[in-house]
């Protein structure tokens, strides 16, 4: 990634709240063409929240986010057409086959008419797919239900590509496969994807943000992440210890506060 | 976008073989009355050709029998509508329709169409069977239209209701029962008040009595018409706030 490749997507200083309880406190986000962001955090950390609110899902309560130069509040439909999205549980209807679904994510997408066909062989063939297109979805195994999943959000061809931990579930040669599908998204679209294994990181992801309490504490490119603390930890290492620091100083400022009158 | 939600919602429709049963079993229901109605009206009919300007064949079969089919209808609507919303948000398929550059207009539109489509083919279906009548007998057609016409926008208001009461619930069969049981209430309200009465005027299946004996009304149209739009904006802005409160 160079420091000139357009922005893609940016956000800045997102809230959200679930009655009173801050799901994310100000998250402030930028992506590039061609780079693949990875967001860590433990479970409940905010990051499926803030995916959420980058795909038009939920409504941030304060905070702006543009996509591609449209902001995603007031000219909704324009920045839409540059996501894709896969969110925790892929959004299958499970009634359908294969291909009746990806030509209707296609079309509900706007690829024209004409192109969806097309459209629809490449992403088949990107994702392995070509055996299963008149199998109904809920006939599918987990694994390529993830794929159908992934085919749905990639299929328009979109500018940024938002994946909520997308290898759950995965046997270790389709990780390998969905592993390198995204490395190779990563050089022509922009992904950001959630995740909690560190491998994924490391094998697939530029850049690093790790996500604690619903905020961003530690955010840098992975090749960087890797020599945090001279290179002689492993990566886990790395990660507990960059969230636990942060849970200590937090609490520490939490203590104080309570002590004064 | 509001043709390909509508025709996706059809299609799921009728992939469904439960959808196909329910059809069957309300096309025989109906075909049922229909043949004793029929059977009744030959018995009578000699007597009836004594009296001066006697009900026609149309008037005793075909008004009885849509106000029986009108009654189906109550029941049958909101085991059709009680999937529309709540079952994407139980399979958590929501998410592909709000990330989608879709408005909450084209989404709630798109599936009440799509309903709409489909409930036209047992409207049409049974209209279809009445005519029947007229190889034999001349059939006052103006009554059987404004008498399909009346149900379909009885119908149409029943799958607006539900499709709200579809856009509150997280699980189907709750949206199925809260919205039979709203119909119901309504219906009983009807029943129960006076004719002319503010109650009377309330409920949708009071406003399909002059549809019922012939009359074409353009108050009972306009009641409808404000009924669908009503709930469709309140479905709307269910869905709006389904972003602002997750």
């Amino acid at each position: 990634m160079t420091a000139a490749a357009p922005v893609t997507l940016s956000a800045r200083n997102l809230i959200r709240r679930f009655g009173k309880r801050g799901a994310v406190n100000g998250v402030s986000l930028e992506l590039h063409r061609g780079e693949v962001l990875g967001l860590l955090g433990h479970n409940g950390a905010g990051k499926s929240t803030t995916l959420q609110m980058l795909t038009g899902v939920l409504l941030p309560h304060a905070g702006t986010i543009e996509i591609c130069g449209f902001d995603l509040a007031r000219q909704p439909d324009q920045a839409k057409a540059c996501i894709g999205y896969l969110p925790e549980t892929p959004p299958l209807y499970r009634d359908m086959c294969v291909d009746g679904y990806l030509e209707f994510a296609a079309r509900l997408r706007r690829v024209p008419a004409g192109r969806v066909a097309e459209a629809l062989q490449q992403v088949k063939q990107r994702c392995g797919l070509q055996d299963v297109g008149r199998k109904l979805i809920s006939t599918l195994s987990k694994g390529y239900q993830q794929r159908v999943g992934i085919a749905q959000a990639i299929i328009h061809h979109p500018e940024v590509i938002v994946l909520d931990e997308p290898t759950v579930g995965l046997d270790p040669a389709q990780l390998r496969d969905i592993r390198a599908l995204i490395r190779e998204l990563g050089d022509a679209h922009s992904v950001i994807l959630s995740t909690h294994l560190l491998a994924e990181v490391e094998s697939i992801c530029d850049r690093v943000e790790i996500m604690q309490n619903g905020s961003l504490i530690y955010g840098d490119s992975s090749a960087r992440m890797l020599q945090y603390g001279n290179g002689r930890m492993q990566l886990e290492e790395v990660f507990l210890d960059i969230t636990g620091k942060h849970a200590a100083r937090h609490d520490h400022a939490h203590h104080n506060g309570e002590a004064q009158p | 976008m509001i043709r390909l939600l509508a025709l996706r919602e059809l299609r799921s429709l009728l992939a469904a073989p439960s959808t196909w049963l329910m059809l069957g079993a309300l096309q025989f229901v109906f075909s049922w009355f229909f043949l004793a109605r029929l059977d009744a009206f030959l018995q009578v009919q000699t007597q009836l050709a004594l009296i001066a300007n006697a009900p026609g064949a149309a008037q005793t079969i075909v008004a009885p029998l849509f106000s029986t089919l009108a009654l189906i209808m109550m029941m049958l609507v909101p085991v059709l509508t009680m999937r529309l919303l709540a079952e994407e948000r139980r399979n958590q398929t929501l998410p592909l329709l709000l990330s989608a550059p879709l408005s909450s207009r084209q989404i709630v539109l798109g599936k009440f169409i799509g309903l709409m489509l489909f409930l036209l083919l047992p409207i049409a279906a049974s209209t279809g069977m009445v005519l029947v009548l007229a190889l034999g007998t001349p059939l006052d057609t103006g009554l059987l239209l404004s008498n399909a016409t009346g149900l379909l926008l009885l119908t149409a208001s029943y799958a607006a209701l539900g499709l709200y009461v579809s856009a509150l619930a997280v699980q189907p069969i709750v949206a199925a029962i809260g919205a039979l049981a709203t119909l119901f209430g309504l219906w009983l309200v009807e029943a129960s008040a006076s004719v002319g009465s503010f109650w009377h005027a309330l409920a949708p299946s009071g406003h399909f009595q002059s549809f019922n004996t012939g009359l074409l009304d353009s108050n009972d149209c306009l009641y409808y018409l404000l009924f669908c739009i009503v709930f469709l904006l309140l479905a709307m802005r269910r869905l709006h706030n389904n972003r602002i409160y997750g």
